[in-house]
């Protein structure tokens, strides 16, 4: 053993204070969702329109497309947790693939239907710059709140962590936008959707990039 | 096989006992691991300076999540995850600095015969001959410039400075002299 490395384990001895382990990813992912799902009804019962809102929810297509919603964003937080620790395999990250898919299928035939039922009108942009907004601004506390929790466990890949975490919270986040969402999804709806996730998760990864190379320095 | 697996429970124990913040166990542990971890770093890394430094960026990683380790799971896995990480990580860094530099190994070199080692140097003197030609006189600069180093006959480089062959030979000469002398000058 070198000289350097030698002096690098005593140091290291000599300096450690004892930690507290980190609980299991699962437990750690079901406990922030848990908070989230409480935040989350306790805007829906106070500002949404619930009987609107069951009314579009009784169309099997809509539902269908709520559910493949949420189980991406919680598909993907909990592939986050996993990954934020080392010894994971990278195959955590595929786990909200499919979900995503099935919700960008499903939310494009209702726009298509849309289509064909109201014609170009469609394509308009109207409500579709709020409901950005609103994706943006539901996701940007639930991810800070999420980056403090993963990075608790300094993943050793946190580009790869960020964005699994950003496209959870950017999923969640447009669940909760149908709460508050009074009409079928148009293309140019669906569009700013998907564009605002892949906003939110790109954003996440730089933010992540950023954070790694100055870690270095 | 059962030795290692006999090995990777003591090492879990050592862990789970450094956590709690048993430091003889972490230094132990420490000692253990080292042979483990310059062994995956050797994957990607063949000089040895290299295996100890990503062996010893492993083990600060390591330092610092060591609260991820869950004592249930195996010690060698989480280990050899961490390694695998910062040693592709140090290859990458590798690639990306040797983009931009050149590696120059003769510039270490040295050999037996002094006269060699002379060679060698004027080459690296080199680099300083462009800072001993900005600094002689415009005529010999010309003269040294279209003579040779754009190797004009001295009808050529007469004909492109309107100079004499005469004048531009005996600029030339003083040139060289000079440069010469400027460059040894440097050597000693």
């Amino acid at each position: 053993m070198t000289a350097a490395t030698d002096g690098l384990i005593e140091r290291l001895a000599a300096t450690a204070q004892p930690v507290r382990r980190l609980r299991p990813p699962l437990l750690r992912a079901g406990l922030w969702l848990a908070a989230v799902a409480a935040a989350l009804a306790a805007m829906v019962l106070l500002f949404a329109d619930l009987d609107l809102f069951a009314r579009r929810a009784s169309d099997p297509k809509l539902a269908v497309e709520l559910v493949f919603t949420l189980l991406t964003g919680i598909l993907a937080v909990i592939a986050a947790f996993e990954l934020s620790l080392p010894d994971r395999a990278a195959a955590w990250a595929l786990l909200p693939l499919p979900t995503l898919a099935l919700w960008i299928a499903s939310s494009g035939y209702s726009c298509w239907r849309h289509l064909l039922v109201h014609g170009p009108e469609g394509w308009v942009i109207g409500e579709s710059a709020a409901c950005l907004r609103f994706i943006l601004a539901v996701s940007v506390p639930l991810a800070v709140s999420l980056l403090i929790l993963l990075r608790r466990a300094a993943p050793l890949t946190p580009v790869r962590v960020a964005a699994m975490g950003g496209l959870g919270v950017a999923a969640i986040a447009a669940f909760a936008l149908q709460f508050f969402h009074p009409f079928d999804v148009t293309f140019m709806d669906l569009a700013v959707h998907l564009a605002a996730v892949a906003m939110f998760v790109a954003a996440m990864a730089g933010v992540a990039r950023v954070a790694q190379s100055r870690s270095r320095g | 096989m059962g030795e290692e697996v006999e090995t990777d429970r003591r090492w879990s124990l050592l862990m789970a006992a450094a956590q709690d913040g048993d430091r003889a166990a972490y230094e132990r542990l420490l000692r253990e691991i080292v042979p483990f971890i310059r062994a995956v770093a050797s994957r990607q890394h063949r000089a040895r300076d290299r295996v100890e430094e990503v062996t010893q960026e492993v083990l600060l990683t390591l330092h610092r999540v060591r609260h991820t380790y869950d004592p249930a799971r195996p010690f060698r896995h989480w280990l050899a995850a961490i390694a695998r990480r910062r040693s592709i990580d140090a290859l990458r860094r590798r690639f990306r600095t040797e983009a931009h530099e050149v590696a120059d190994d003769s510039a270490y070199e040295t050999f037996a015969d002094p006269a060699a080692n002379r060679v060698m140097e004027v080459s690296a003197a080199a680099d300083g001959l462009g800072e001993a030609i900005a600094a002689l006189t415009p005529p010999q600069r010309e003269a040294i410039e279209l003579l040779k180093l754009r190797e004009m006959s001295l009808a050529e480089a007469a004909s492109v400075s309107g100079k004499s062959i005469a004048a531009l030979k005996v600029n030339v000469h003083r040139a060289i002299k000079a440069l010469r002398r400027r460059l040894r000058g440097e050597e000693r």
